[in-house]
């Protein structure tokens, strides 16, 4: 690990001026960025702690909710108002990592992950994109089992190619619930449509998000709840516990007697960002909640799939997953 | 080559260069000269263990700056006992306990996060210590596997893993103890596990072995006590001390 300067900030404009230092980063919880820097993946220069600024609230105003960055995995899954209203954000948190690294990990932070791709996290492969811009994809040709199926860039030139994913299970959550996430920055504050915060990896897989580098997550903003009473966080992985998703989906659904009235529908483990599909939702509304209509969004959301060496089991397990969630969540299971 | 050997191998070379009869160089020179080379070395060896960005930051003289070890001085609280530390940086709240505060009962697995060997109590909550900087646990009360008997009368949980063979080698036992008497504070307050969602009883879960295998989950036991362990979890959720 390189030696960096740390310094704690206490207020969000502190934070923001102090991160204008060339190669300093937020750090939240350390979860992810701690061990990259122990992989010398990461290398900043600073690091400033923001889990002193105040972001550790939950409030509900009128219909949402808005939870502060800071606020920790842990104590988001287990607040009264998140079980109660949106209990797939609950069990989407509680499908990832361990109660330890909960306990650590900030809202914030489990926005920024990064790809838990073997090539990435290991300097030993001089080809990876993401890492080394220009350097190639190790995994394009490599043991991509985890790697993605949807909207993956894999350019001839190989220069730009990327298949990693997106490991977050609470960022493919807050996609099916359509979360917004509040950001601040030296020019003031935004809101981004969570859809929109991660990108696919396009001309420049180094990039993960659509946050500048200078720009603070404040916090997400949690819509008026429509799945309150229906819907289920399937996790599929090699191991029933502690263990990064090969497919997740978030799954909501809202009803009337057996008609769905609006959907929610975002997938993990897929892409490079969490795969939300609104031609799948669209696809429900109106529709009976029956095996057939899940399986019909089932195929418009994983439509255009790409399989790579390895991972062509994926099209078809995303699809019974999908197929699977919506059952789950139309029978109530939670409730 | 590691980074240390590099260096060595490359000061050696230095050496012989500097006692060639064309380079006759006054005690002085020859210091500076070891300390440009010094300099130049730390920085290759920055740039080969990082990889091409860093090398190109490097370069520009920006996070050059910063290839020297970041001294901050901290107080942590351990057991109830505060104690200044002066401590690079980059030292992980574990290596503070282990190496500068001779707690050696949390223990060091994978340091990244996977096996759970090094959790401890920070404000009452289980964290991996491995993951946490030091300097961001100042002013937190933190509670190590040391700390949670009182005098000889060992904690409930503790007794139960002796009671229960809760272990083989023993050596991931203090991360587990923690990581139960954290269960059993979490239990208490009523919280979640993806196990309850699973179940549906996601109003008072009750802690079925399922729930303890699920809510213990962050700790890998490489001998496979785990029946065991459940067993102890199980017995001290019984009579939880308050």
């Amino acid at each position: 690990m390189n030696p960096f300067q740390y310094q704690r900030a206490t207020s969000p404009d502190e934070a923001v001026h102090a991160v204008s230092v060339r190669g300093a980063k937020f750090l939240g919880g350390g979860t992810n960025l701690v061990d990259l820097m122990k992989y010398n993946v990461e290398h900043p220069s600073t690091l400033i702690d923001v889990t002193h600024v105040g972001f550790d609230q939950i409030a509900t105003t009128g219909t949402t909710t808005i939870v502060g960055a800071g606020v920790r995995n842990s104590d988001l899954a287990n607040h009264e108002a998140i079980r109660t209203n949106y209990p797939l954000l609950s069990q989407a948190l509680l499908s990832g990592a361990s109660p330890q690294l909960r306990n650590m990990a900030t809202t914030g932070g489990n926005l920024m992950q990064r790809t838990r791709c073997y090539y990435f996290m290991d300097t030993a492969f001089p080809a990876c994109n993401k890492r080394t811009p220009g350097s190639g994809c190790a995994a394009i040709k490599g043991f991509n089992r985890i790697h993605a199926i949807l909207g993956a860039s894999g350019g001839s030139e190989g220069h730009t190619e990327c298949i990693a994913t997106n490991p977050s299970d609470m960022s493919v959550a807050l996609a099916a619930l359509n979360a917004t996430i509040h950001v601040t920055g030296p020019k003031g504050k935004r809101i981004i449509p969570i859809t929109d915060f991660h990108r696919l990896p396009g001309d420049t897989p180094n990039i993960d998000t659509n946050l500048k580098s200078d720009e603070l997550i404040t916090a997400v903003e949690l819509p008026a709840p429509k799945f309150a009473k229906h819907s289920y966080y399937l996790k599929v992985r090699d191991r029933q516990s502690y263990a990064f998703a090969l497919v997740s989906v978030a799954a909501g659904l809202e009803i009337n007697g057996n008609t769905i009235r609006s959907a929610g529908l975002a997938l993990g483990g897929v892409a490079h960002k969490p795969w939300h599909s609104s031609d799948a939702e669209k696809s429900l509304i109106g529709a009976t909640a029956s095996s057939d209509a899940f399986r019909r969004a089932a195929d418009l959301a994983v439509a255009g799939a790409v399989p790579r060496e390895h991972n062509a089991f994926k099209i078809e397990l995303a699809k019974q997953s999908i197929v699977r969630a919506f059952t789950l969540a139309a029978q109530g299971v939670q409730a | 080559m590691s980074p240390a050997s590099c260096t060595d191998s490359l000061l050696d070379l230095e050496e012989s260069l500097n006692e060639t009869p064309d380079h006759p160089s006054t005690p002085a020179e020859i210091e500076l000269s070891r300390r440009t080379f010094i300099k130049t070395t730390g920085f290759l060896t920055a740039a080969v263990a990082t990889g091409l960005p860093h090398l190109a930051d490097a370069q520009d003289g920006q996070t050059l700056a910063i290839t020297t070890p970041q001294m901050a001085q901290l107080t942590l609280k351990v057991n109830g006992t505060s104690k200044a530390l002066t401590l690079d940086t980059r030292t992980s709240l574990l290596d503070a306990l282990r190496e500068h505060l001779q707690l050696t009962g949390s223990k060091k697995g994978c340091d990244h996060g996977q096996c759970g060997a090094c959790t401890i109590l920070v404000d009452g909550r289980r964290i991996n210590s491995c993951l946490t900087l030091a300097v961001t646990a100042e002013g937190a009360e933190i509670t190590t596997i040391e700390g949670l008997a009182k005098g000889d009368e060992l904690h409930p949980v503790q007794a139960s893993f002796l009671e229960h063979d809760g272990f083989q080698c023993g050596y991931c036992t203090p991360g587990q103890i923690c990581s139960a008497v954290a269960l059993l504070q979490e239990h208490k307050h009523n919280t979640l596990s993806t196990v309850s969602f699973e179940t549906g009883s996601t109003a008072h879960p009750e802690l079925t072995d399922n729930e303890i295998r699920e809510r213990m989950s962050g700790n890998i036991c490489r001998c496979g006590a785990y029946p065991n362990i459940v067993a102890a979890v199980r017995h001290a959720a019984k009579g939880v001390r308050a």
